[in-house]
């Protein structure tokens, strides 16, 4: 006899649910395909609020601007500004980029500090606000033209910039006397080389040279001070990647080289500027690259071994004779999915003003022209003011590309092929220019 | 089977699409039922379901930015570009290695733990409060150590080596991609070797003593003790922490991105690692649900895997 199992009421149930559920998710699926887009959101959310009530800001602990250099400027700014409040955030640089990405959405932060590499892709989706409209004329005239250009892309201003920052040549004042090697010799990286010989050769210093050539954004900037001063450019004249040719593929056969000559540090591969600063700070290299900031922190007793060793000039030449600073300029958003933009914009514009921006001088260089004629502010800094000088009259840039942060991780990586001795520097720039393609497309 | 068959047998005609037998339930239990149920299912729904199919919605679409307002369907296309990526590969084949020599590596460790915390020793309760501390630390902070004990310059790793006389320069061993993914295999093993050694011991003193003597008795050493009786008892505890570290392994995230960020020269990166920098970094979000997805996918069949194997051999406890 054949069991009524069909027949049972729990077993008649089961359709139904799987009718229930199929039809429960092909409702939810309509409902969301039905929307603009996949990801729920709308056009603009953005709002301009009523200039008062709480903003979030979110910033960076690292480079620049100090935790509490943040924080006495914005209690000042609350100070006058007593119907709106401030709750400031401070991320690693390493976990800044997508921490603003993925608040874009939820709409946490008014205010998020941005790089110079990212304006063309936060613009470009709607992730910070354009704020070309509320920039008064006269910025346009009294702001450094190196930094004014920091938060630009497609003519538009998606942020002010705050603090002008590029990486200056610092040096032991102490181990090269020990040496015998002459601080003007170190113009040129040819120059920084022979000295680096000298400091190895005499026992002076194991490993002279640091850098931070990390699988992270801060190998990019070293490097692109290299290929500034081999005569390389990022993009040829119609703006393809074009890293695999002269100047470009010599600065990274030049920076392998000082490893295979254990001149430079072989550990510099796991390097970000705070290893590199570590390590001058522990007299344990005796020359590198590294922000503005370096040079306060070198003089900090708690942090320093070499307080009033170390010495600051502009970015050696190389063999043609070039020495453009990589632009590592940050600047100011608001998002533009804020709803309280004309208060972000207002802490925003009193971060940015000279007179904050002259008080923390040492931490990074103002913005505004005026300031570079302050004698207390130049005074605040005379050794890196005078690098400076020269410094921030040629600037190199990062591409200016809409996927930049994908197309550097790229990059990063075989730089580090090069740099381990996995591939020729040629090879390696051939393939990251042929694997950035795509994303350089579109 | 029987006793199914027997119940809808027996069971009386319910009314014409009505629930037979649930109807006889009051009609207040069942409600009673699903209120206690609802914030469960709320829960469930909200942190797992809903992502998970939104998840597979999404990669279908070419999402690049997370506030999106044009994102073209483009069918398969995202699955069909992770084949294809060699990328992707490369970074499968690190993660299968994170996770067998993980896994292999806390099994075999925390065995020895399990049988030395196991053992009747006077300070045996000192030793395991000591050996639970490693996997208290949150992943982070873990990270966080083994980058400064690892650090080239002043990291207390070649510090203690050099003054062993073991090497004699200090060694970059986050300096090359395979020794850096040999580091993190050691900090894994470090704060999760506790979990495991913990788990077996439960095992281990779930085997009745009465066995071990009887054991004794009839002639049998400690090492044929231990592979005759121990070992086949302690599988099911083996196979539960197996499962567990297997799936966890695989989906290794905050131990590489605070330790390497997947360097050098991605000789680190994980697929969660991968996945999470494809979405939020180059903020392809319709790639990075693809991944997401075959993530979710692979250890489907990884667990699918392990307990077949189990219920075959009829030693599965869960």
């Amino acid at each position: 006899m054949k069991l009524p199992v069909h027949n049972a009421p729990e077993d008649r149930m089961l359709p139904s649910r799987r009718v229930i559920l199929i039809g429960g998710l092909a409702a939810g699926a309509t409902a969301l395909l039905s929307a603009c887009s996949v990801t729920g959101a709308s056009q603009q959310k953005g709002g301009s609020g009523s200039g008062s009530g709480v903003v979030n800001a979110l910033f960076m602990q690292q480079a620049g601007y100090t935790t509490s250099d943040v924080t006495a400027m914005t209690a000042a700014f609350e100070k006058q500004n007593p119907n709106i409040k401030i709750k400031p955030v401070f991320v690693a640089y390493e976990a800044l980029h997508d921490k603003i990405v993925t608040a874009a959405a939820a709409g946490t932060y008014d205010v998020v500090l941005i790089d110079v590499i990212w304006p063309a892709e936060f613009g470009n989706k709607s992730i910070v606000a354009d704020l070309t409209s509320r920039y008064p004329a006269d910025w346009q005239s009294s702001m450094l033209g190196g930094a004014l250009i920091t938060a630009e892309y497609d003519k538009k201003y998606f942020g002010v910039p705050w603090g002008v920052d590029t990486k200056f040549f610092y040096y032991n004042k102490a181990l090269l006397a020990k040496a015998g090697v002459d601080p003007a010799t170190l113009g040129t990286w040819s120059g920084v080389l022979d000295a680096a010989r000298t400091l190895k050769k005499t026992g002076t210093v194991k490993y002279p040279l640091a850098w931070s050539w990390s699988q992270a954004e801060a190998i990019m900037c070293d490097y692109a001070q290299l290929v500034g001063a081999f005569g390389g450019t990022f993009l040829d004249a119609s703006g393809k990647l074009a890293l695999n040719q002269g100047g470009a593929v010599d600065a990274l056969r030049w920076m392998r080289q000082t490893i295979v000559d254990g001149l430079t540090n072989p550990a510099s591969t796991t390097f970000l500027e705070q290893d590199v600063e570590k390590t001058m700070n522990n007299a344990q290299a005796a020359m590198g690259i590294n922000w503005t900031y370096y040079l306060g922190s070198s003089n900090t007793p708690a942090n320093s071994k070499v307080v009033g060793q170390i010495g600051v000039l502009q970015t050696p030449a190389g063999p043609t004779g070039k020495r453009p600073g990589v632009n590592g300029s940050m600047a100011l958003s608001v998002s533009a999915g804020s709803k309280n933009q004309d208060a972000a914009w207002k802490y925003v514009e009193w971060l940015t003003s000279e007179a904050q921006l002259d008080k923390y001088a040492k931490e990074a260089l103002p913005i505004w022209k005026t300031s570079y004629t302050t004698p207390s502010v130049v005074q605040s800094s005379p050794e890196t003011f005078a690098a400076a000088a020269k410094q921030l009259d040629d600037l190199i840039v990062r591409p200016q590309v809409v996927n930049y942060n994908g197309i550097s991780k790229i990059i990063q990586v075989e730089l580090q092929n090069a740099l381990l001795g996995n591939k020729t520097a040629q090879a390696a720039l051939d393939d990251a220019v042929k694997s950035a393609a795509p994303l350089m497309a579109g | 089977m029987a006793i199914t068959r027997t119940r809808n047998i027996d069971a009386p005609p319910g009314p014409p699409g009505g629930g037979g037998g649930r109807s006889r339930r009051p009609a207040g239990q069942g409600r009673l039922a699903a209120l206690l149920l609802l914030p469960a299912g709320i829960v469930v729904f909200g942190i797992i379901v809903y992502p998970v199919l939104r998840t597979v919605l999404i990669s279908f679409f070419n999402v690049d930015s997370a506030v999106a307002t044009s994102t073209p369907f483009v069918g398969i296309r995202n699955y069909t570009d992770i084949v294809g990526n060699s990328d992707f590969w490369s970074t499968m084949g690190r993660t299968l290695y994170f996770t067998v020599v993980s896994t292999g590596f806390e099994l075999l460790l925390g065995l020895g733990l399990a049988l030395l915390m196991n053992a009747p020793l006077r300070a045996r309760w000192l030793l395991r409060a000591i050996v639970v501390l490693p996997w208290a630390l949150p992943t982070v902070v873990n990270g966080a150590m083994w980058r400064g004990v690892l650090n080239a310059q002043y990291g207390s790793l070649n510090a203690l080596l050099t003054q062993l006389h073991l090497i004699s320069d200090y060694r970059s061993w986050l300096g090359t991609p395979a020794s850096a993914l040999n580091m993190l295999v050691v900090a894994d093993v470090w704060k999760t070797t506790p979990l495991v050694a913990f788990f077996l011991l439960t095992g281990l003193q779930s085997v009745p003593r009465e066995i071990h003597e009887s054991a004794r008795v009839d002639g049998a050493g400690a090492v044929r003790t231990f592979w005759s009786i121990t070992a086949p008892l302690l599988i099911p505890s083996v196979a539960v922490v197996l499962i567990l570290r297997t799936i966890e392994a695989f989906k290794v995230f905050d131990l590489v991105y605070i330790l390497t960020g997947g360097g050098p020269a991605n000789g680190t990166q994980t697929i969660a690692y991968f996945t999470y920098v494809q979405a939020f970094s180059d903020q392809r979000f319709g790639y990075g649900s693809a991944l997401a997805d075959v993530i979710v996918v692979c250890i489907l069949v990884l667990s699918a895997v392990y307990l077949r194997a189990l219920r075959r051999n009829e030693m599965s406890l869960i």
